[in-house]
């Protein structure tokens, strides 16, 4: 069976249980959404967009969907914990597409400011929900259409008008099943004029002998002279593939960071379409990418400005080790009339070893005429000569090697503009190239490995 | 010994014997092969030995990794310092200085006595305290640079330093700093060997001994009058005896 039509046929089977274990809100957009499906085939591996992602190969197998909901006997707070801790954050967790919440998280909100299970949010906010559900995201992107099928809760976030949330909100996204499981989540984050809010996602897999997916859409919107901040950090599985979508709307003078960082992965693919059709927007896109051993992360941006003055900065980096390969396709379109458009990107990346695999496609379109643009690219390998003149200092080969991976990321780590998880994602950084194992971040066994 | 990089041999046998508490001046013209022994010598993985023996305190320094000859006390002071963006100098030089103590099965240093060894290491350079914390050679200018060579020479506390063309690019201060930095540095439990192409080093750094790199080898040994008779003379004649002896 090719790999999306069993999907569909999910959906015509078994509609009314997805129907029955959600919400109207969500429920509206899924027959839509199922014909969008019927009508398309998903992009062959090579086809534009996706050199180096096979979406069909990675929707083939026959994963469970938990669409009765059926609860798990895990209470994440008690057998999890994050490898960010003391970020002095509002906790809150999905186990697979489940919310699993605490109390005392939700206590601590100011005014404003709701955090919650879409599907709950949905059910009791329909008006303010069904507003923004659904309206960013491209119908005609297979993943978008599939995950708006099936998904039946995730995350709404929204900060009322000029509310400026101090704490970070953190949201841990756990993968947790028995056997092979795809969880659709969905994320809906709302940032109302002049408010202010940072969310961090930690985005764990709970059971690393089991094949797991991930496809999930986040849809944010941020309003005028709002700031906001998304850092979403992967520590998954090799048996995990990540299909993340991710659309961004941001109106005048608002300030966006968006910071995906890969440490452990298996299979990822990242997409952000980011949109600024109001002037004096600021955007921030960052990511990094740690692989090695045969894990894949292939990213893909696209930035449209479309009014004047608005001010883009799009920096990726990786390191590919082992067997690993990384992609890049980077788009940053300025549309006519966005005068005045500051727009850089750049894509920087180690290759280092003869097995590892890096592509990278920068590009850039420019239909206006009064521009400040660059985009670039390189790929390469650790200098022989910093490797020799640290040895020659003692160091071992090993230990210069890490220490130069290290430096290569500090740019990207310093975009961060939490200062508790700067420090923290440098350590985490330095773990991971010394060679902890992505088993050890998530498990609570205190062996002297973990911090 | 013999050695080449990229299939071509530079070093066409080149004998040296180097006592403790001795300073040995290389000089040559360019290309004679200088910068390659001092890379052969480190462990530059660039180069293959193709012939010979380099024997250092007993050991068989060749068969050393280039960290091991560098906790048995062999120090390279590079000609040009490799900067390193992002390593910061500070956490260079402690990973520097706890490995040699690793390799001796010493403890890790405190915080406070690592703070202390830098500033009392500092000061026998005048090397900044800013420089500490940036990144190693990022930005520094070159007078710096070879400062934070001696620097890192006066930290590590090697038996045998070579010094490549320490001089090249420093105006008369700096160079008066890192001679007397080395100066200071010297006893009679050390040796160093120095490269360079001029004599003026050496009116600050006292050789016992000058050697004559050409071609690869080792052609003329005298004492510091042999730097003081090349810096008036040239190469030149030199070349001829060593030309006319090979037709």
């Amino acid at each position: 069976m090719n790999a999306l039509q069993q999907y569909i046929d999910l959906y015509s089977d078994h509609g009314s249980l997805i129907h029955d274990h959600s919400c109207p809100t969500l429920n509206a957009h899924r027959a839509h959404a199922a014909q969008n499906l019927r009508n398309m085939a998903l992009p062959a591996k090579g086809s534009e967009n996706y050199e180096h992602t096979d979406l069909r190969e990675l929707l083939e197998p026959d994963y469970a969907i938990n669409l009765a909901r059926v609860p798990l006997d895990v209470n994440p707070h008690d057998t999890f914990r994050c490898d960010v801790p003391n970020l002095s954050t509002a906790l809150f967790m999905l186990l697979n597409d489940r919310w699993a919440e605490t109390d005392i998280s939700r206590r601590q909100l100011p005014e404003g400011v709701i955090v919650d299970s879409l599907a709950h949010a949905a059910e009791t906010m329909p008006e303010l929900v069904g507003k923004y559900y659904n309206r960013l995201a491209d119908p005609a992107n297979p993943l978008v259409a599939l995950n708006t099928m099936l998904a039946q809760d995730g995350l709404f976030l929204y900060v009322g008008k000029g509310v400026k949330l101090e704490k970070p909100l953190q949201l841990v996204d756990i993968l947790q099943y028995g056997m092979p499981l795809l969880t659709p989540r969905r994320m809906l984050i709302v940032v109302e004029e002049d408010a202010e809010a940072r969310l961090l996602i930690c985005d764990h897999t709970q059971n690393p002998d089991v094949k797991l997916l991930s496809l999930q859409t986040t849809e944010i919107f941020v309003g005028r002279n709002a700031r906001f901040d998304l850092y979403d950090l992967e520590e998954s599985s090799r048996l995990t593939t990540r299909l993340s979508s991710l659309y961004l709307r941001q109106e005048a003078g608002s300030n966006v960071l968006l910071d995906g960082i890969t440490l452990f992965n298996g299979t990822t693919r990242n997409e952000y379409f980011c949109t600024m059709p109001e002037p004096d927007a600021e955007l921030h896109l960052y990511g990094m990418g740690i692989e090695d051993d045969d894990r894949r992360l292939d990213t893909y941006s696209r930035i449209s400005h479309e009014a004047e003055r608005c001010h883009s900065e799009e920096l990726f980096k990786y390191v590919v080790d082992d067997h690993a390969v990384g992609a890049f396709s980077g788009r940053i379109h300025v549309a006519p009339g966005a005068q005045k458009t500051e727009a850089y990107q750049a894509n920087r990346n180690i290759v280092g070893s003869a097995d590892a695999r890096m592509f990278s496609k920068p590009q850039l379109e420019i239909y206006a005429d009064d521009v400040k643009c660059s985009h670039g690219t390189a790929i390469g390998q650790l200098d022989a000569m910093q490797v020799f003149y640290m040895r020659t200092r003692g160091l071992t080969e090993q230990t210069a090697r890490t220490l130069l991976k290290q430096a290569f990321m500090a740019d990207v780590i310093e975009g961060v503009r939490l200062p508790a998880l700067k420090d923290r994602l440098r350590q985490l950084v330095e773990l991971r190239f010394s060679g902890a194992s992505g088993a050890c971040a998530s498990c609570r066994q205190e062996c002297p490995q973990a911090l | 010994m013999h050695a080449e990089i990229g299939g071509k041999e530079i070093l066409k046998g080149i004998n040296l014997e180097v006592k403790p508490g001795e300073v040995h001046a290389i000089m040559g013209p360019n290309g004679s092969g200088k910068s390659t022994l001092s890379m052969v010598l480190a462990g530059n993985p660039a180069y293959t030995v193709t012939g010979g023996e380099a024997e250092f305190y007993g050991k068989d320094l060749l068969a050393m990794e280039p960290e091991v000859r560098s906790h048995e006390g062999l120090f390279l002071g590079f000609q040009y310092p490799v900067e390193i963006p992002g390593v910061s100098m500070m956490n260079f030089m402690r990973a520097a200085v706890n490995a040699k103590r690793e390799y001796f099965g010493e403890p890790q240093m405190s915080a406070s006595d690592f703070l202390k060894l830098m500033r009392e290491k500092r000061a026998i350079v005048e090397l900044d305290n800013k420089l500490a914390s940036r990144s190693v050679n990022e930005g520094f200018s070159g007078g710096e640079k070879k400062r934070n060579e001696i620097f890192q020479m006066a930290v590590l506390e090697p038996k045998l330093s070579i010094l490549d063309e320490t001089d090249s690019g420093l105006d008369i201060d700096a160079l008066r700093i890192v001679a007397e930095g080395v100066n200071k540095l010297k006893s009679d439990n050390n040796a160093t060997i120095v490269i360079t192409h001029y004599q003026r080093l050496l009116d600050y750094i006292k050789p016992d001994f000058v050697h004559i790199l050409y071609k690869g080898r080792i052609v003329m040994t005298g004492g510091p009058e042999l730097a003081l008779d090349l810096e008036e003379r040239g190469y030149d004649w030199i070349k001829e005896q060593v030309d006319s002896q090979n037709l």
